[in-house]
């Protein structure tokens, strides 16, 4: 039989029957709209953990110095002196795959301006920090090389700062705030970012050029850690790898020898981040594709009955020349449609609900191309799978006992 | 295997030619249900010989059955056997469904011919349940020789007819028989027997008598002697 002519029959047959092809079908419905709309709100929740780890900056990597040790005995990590501002000159000229660097030194201080005052962490880097973090100024500029060589009292504020110092609404540009007695002048307000993954306050700080807290703040050599940003997202193992490399030779370490710092890469925070909200997706999945298979049963139920009422059908089809194939394919095709219509009225019907979820709970929800064609594929294969048993069994049916059939 | 043998038919020889009209009679459990389904293709001897126009049937796989079904033979049975809730036409159609060959343009011209030839062209599109019982078995003589078969099989095609439309069935067979289509019916009704050109008697799996009819009866002559009733008046 040609498959137009297949198609026209399975469709007839399945419009005889409409309320029950309704019904399997809604098993079929459900299963797939379950799916879509689970994955959807896994991924939406991924994609907002994600979004807030952006705020970290671009390709963002960190690189701390290990833990100290006197004679066996570790201390904090961080607390090597080893990290010199060498090391962040020689990354930046040996590793091509690093976009820019800068050496990072935090001291806290107690900020003052007129009758206010108020806490924070002052970090001192080099300008490259505000592009690595990718920090934008609401108003004023950032501080140069020139600044950190001369180690002027200049500094970038938030905006909590700005809110505690000055009051909301204020522009305190070009005006003077005492951290720790020493006078500084605001020359940048940076944009707002919110609260981090982590709910950190991520407009609380002071930003001062390196050489400024390092000599005049804290009065110490070596440097706390870096901040470098690879070239791009795919670029951030190599990065790795290379400034792994470079700083190793530095420390005079052999290749088997334990580095003495940490790197720790944007890549591997989201991962931690997010494998959470991955064990949900797949978990939500996982309950969505068994009530899919559930549908699934639904059909081969159906289209067993369909075969035990149809025998005379097959019976008479076989008489006028019908081959086993043509039954099994007919039978088949009837599962495939119940099972295909289902899956494009599910993907439908998924989309609707994650939307309704997304308008009502307010949960961020993200449909994506790669759940729908994953279901889509899905309900054909189990419309072929539950659907061959039943076709098989019509295919085979001798034509003599399948005409007398009452 | 286990099981007892049960010899449905036994020496039985016996050809038929092109155009000819046999009636095949006897009691049940005599054998000629089990020699319907061998001339139909739909069962095959378990030993002897059948050749249908010159083709040995016992050495066919089951694909090949089906497809011999599909070219050389039209099935009429007793209880019409058409599917129900698909139109008269659709009926019809359905042997050239099965045939790769046929387009469907020519599917359809083919089946209102057929539809013609029985005279029913008016009803192409009524469901099974809105035809009286004659016009539904005149619908499955349109269904069997669409496909211009060698021979048409009918299994007691009067069985669930009254005698009215009986004569009207039997009158399409004898038409169809003299444009030159082998017919073969199966029937217990002697007088139906004698619409035909042979009758054979079967009893115990065998052939007990074979013979011509010398005069048949005519169908169209004898519906014009019946007054003609008032639910149907197509003379």
């Amino acid at each position: 039989m040609k498959l137009k002519n297949l198609l026209i029959a399975a469709i007839r047959s399945l419009a005889k029957n409409k309320m029950r092809t309704f019904l399997t079908m809604l098993g079929i419905i459900i299963g797939v709209g379950s799916v879509i709309a689970m994955i959807a709100i896994g991924q939406g929740s991924k994609k907002s953990i994600q979004a807030q780890i952006s705020t970290l900056g671009t390709n963002v990597m960190m690189i701390w110095p290990q833990a100290s040790s006197t004679g066996g005995v570790r201390m904090e990590a961080g607390t090597s002196q080893k990290m010199t501002l060498e090391d962040v000159k020689i990354i930046s000229e040996r590793c091509p795959a690093v976009a820019a660097i800068t050496p990072q030194v935090r001291s806290s201080g107690q900020l003052v301006a007129g009758n206010m005052n108020w806490r924070t962490s002052v970090y001192g880097v080099y300008p490259e920090y505000f592009e690595i973090r990718n920090l934008k100024l609401v108003s004023g500029s950032v501080f140069t090389m020139n600044d950190d060589r001369s180690a002027a009292k200049v500094c970038v504020v938030g905006q909590t700062v700005v809110n505690n110092l000055f009051g909301e609404d204020s522009d305190p540009i070009g005006r003077f705030i005492r951290i720790n007695k020493i006078p500084f002048k605001i020359i940048g307000i940076i944009e707002s970012k919110g609260q981090n993954a982590f709910g950190q306050d991520q407009d609380d700080i002071v930003i001062a050029p390196f050489s400024t807290v390092q000599k005049r703040m804290l009065a110490i050599t070596h440097i706390q850690s870096m901040l470098a940003s690879a070239k791009t997202e795919a670029l951030i193992p190599t990065a790795s790898q290379e400034i792994t490399e470079v700083l190793k030779a530095k420390h005079q370490l052999g290749p088997s020898e334990d580095p003495d710092f940490t790197i720790r890469t944007q890549t591997d925070i989201a991962k931690m981040a997010t494998s959470t909200s991955g064990i949900m997706t797949i978990l939500l999945a996982t309950i969505a594709g068994i009530s899919l298979i559930v549908g699934g049963i639904g059909i081969m139920n159906i289209m067993l009955v369909s075969v035990t009422e149809r025998t005379r059908e097959i019976g008479i089809r076989m008489s006028v020349g019908a081959r086993g194939r043509d039954v099994l394919l007919q039978f088949l095709i009837e599962a495939l449609m119940i099972s295909l219509l289902g899956g494009i009225i599910g993907i439908v019907f998924g989309i609707l609900v994650s939307q309704l979820i997304a308008m009502i709970l307010m949960w961020p929800v993200t449909i994506t191309a790669d759940s729908i064609l994953m279901s889509f594929l899905f309900s054909s294969a189990i419309g072929i799978f539950f659907g061959w048993y039943p076709a098989r069994k019509a295919a085979q049916l001798n034509p003599i006992d399948a005409l007398r059939y009452e | 295997m286990g099981d007892v043998d049960v010899h449905a038919l036994r020496g039985v020889n016996i050809s038929i030619q092109q155009g000819d009209f046999v009636a095949i009679m006897g009691k049940s459990g005599s054998g000629k249900s089990t020699f319907m389904n061998i001339l139909g293709c739909l069962d095959v001897p378990t030993r002897g010989k059948y050749m249908l126009d010159g083709v040995d049937v016992g050495a066919l796989s089951k694909d090949q059955l089906a497809n011999l079904r599909n070219l050389k033979i039209g099935f009429v049975f007793q209880s019409f056997n058409l599917l129900s809730r698909t139109s008269a036409l659709e009926n019809v159609e359905l042997p050239l469904m099965y045939n790769r060959k046929i387009t469907s343009r020519e599917m359809r011209s083919r089946a209102i011919q057929a539809l013609e030839s029985v005279g029913l062209e008016t009803r192409a599109h009524h469901m099974p349940n809105q035809l009286s019982g004659g016009e539904q078995q005149r619908v499955a003589i349109a269904r069997s020789l669409v496909n211009n078969p060698v021979v048409i099989l009918a299994d007691e095609p009067t069985g669930n007819l009254d005698t009215r439309t009986s004569l009207e069935v039997m009158e399409v067979f004898q038409e169809l028989n003299r444009r030159g289509i082998t017919v073969v019916i199966v029937t217990h009704e002697s007088d139906i027997a004698a619409f035909t050109k042979r009758n054979i008697t079967f009893r115990d799996g065998k052939i007990i008598k074979e013979i011509e009819v010398n005069k048949p009866r005519n169908a169209r002559e004898e519906l014009s002697l019946i007054p003609v009733t008032v639910e149907e008046d197509e003379l």
